[in-house]
């Protein structure tokens, strides 16, 4: 199981390429990358500030709780801080198993733990002034689906 | 103890973090410790449904003791992913 927490960028096809190689037995790998979305132009860049310690703790136990829920081969999550352009890839799950169910499942269900229980904020910097991205009712809410 | 800030709470308080000398038996009642110090912290802390707390790096809740606890931060709800 490898989990980053970095500032550097990384290239998401190397690290799929290499996870798929190394996760012998499994017949499934299910990957998600997230990018610095800009919906209209606006955006010069995203800051993300992070609970050092804690991040990488909150990280390993969401990990250890898809490992509890999901027969999984291994499991790789890698997370960007600091400044990102937009584009740019911010972070990526990958998930292994012996079938693709248990892969998807537990993509989603890290997705959905990373975003409301990893302590990450984001932080849209646009031409006109920067703004704290709120969180989304639809987020939390999407842990009770787990 | 350490009290930490995140985000936008950190902005509006003016710190990450800082050292205070405390007695309060919980969360809350550090809270209204720190309201009670200067304006940045009342109205930093006026909305507690937008504020998290974690306890030595465990997110917890408002009421929990501080008995025995480190590190106090306080943050928005997170916006991983």
């Amino acid at each position: 199981m490898r989990l980053s927490v970095q500032e550097a960028a990384f290239d998401a096809g190397a690290e799929l390429n290499a996870f798929s190689a190394s996760v012998a037995g499994a017949g499934a790998v299910v990957s998600f990358t997230g990018l610095v979305r800009d919906s209209d132009g606006s955006l010069k860049a995203m800051e993300i500030e992070h609970y050092p310690g804690m991040t990488e703790a909150a990280i390993a136990d969401i990990a250890a709780q898809a490992q509890t829920r999901w027969s999984l081969t291994d499991v790789l999550v890698i997370h960007r801080y600091g400044r990102l352009e937009p584009g740019a890839q911010i972070m990526m799950v990958a998930t292994a198993s012996r079938h693709r169910i248990a892969a998807f499942e537990s993509a989603e269900f890290l997705m959905d733990y990373l975003k409301s229980r990893a302590p990450f904020w984001k932080k849209e910097i646009g031409h006109d002034g920067a703004t704290w991205v709120a969180a989304k009712d639809e987020d939390e809410a999407a842990l009770g689906r787990w | 103890m350490q009290v930490l800030y995140f985000a936008w709470l950190r902005e509006r308080i003016g710190l990450p973090r800082e050292q205070v000398l405390t007695t309060a038996p919980t969360v809350m009642a550090l809270i209204e410790e720190l309201k009670a110090r200067e304006d940045r912290y009342a109205l930093a802390f006026s909305d507690l449904k937008s504020l998290r707390v974690a306890l030595d790096q465990k997110l917890s809740s408002f009421d929990a003791p501080l008995a025995g606890v480190r590190e106090v931060a306080f943050f928005p709800p997170m916006t991983g992913g």
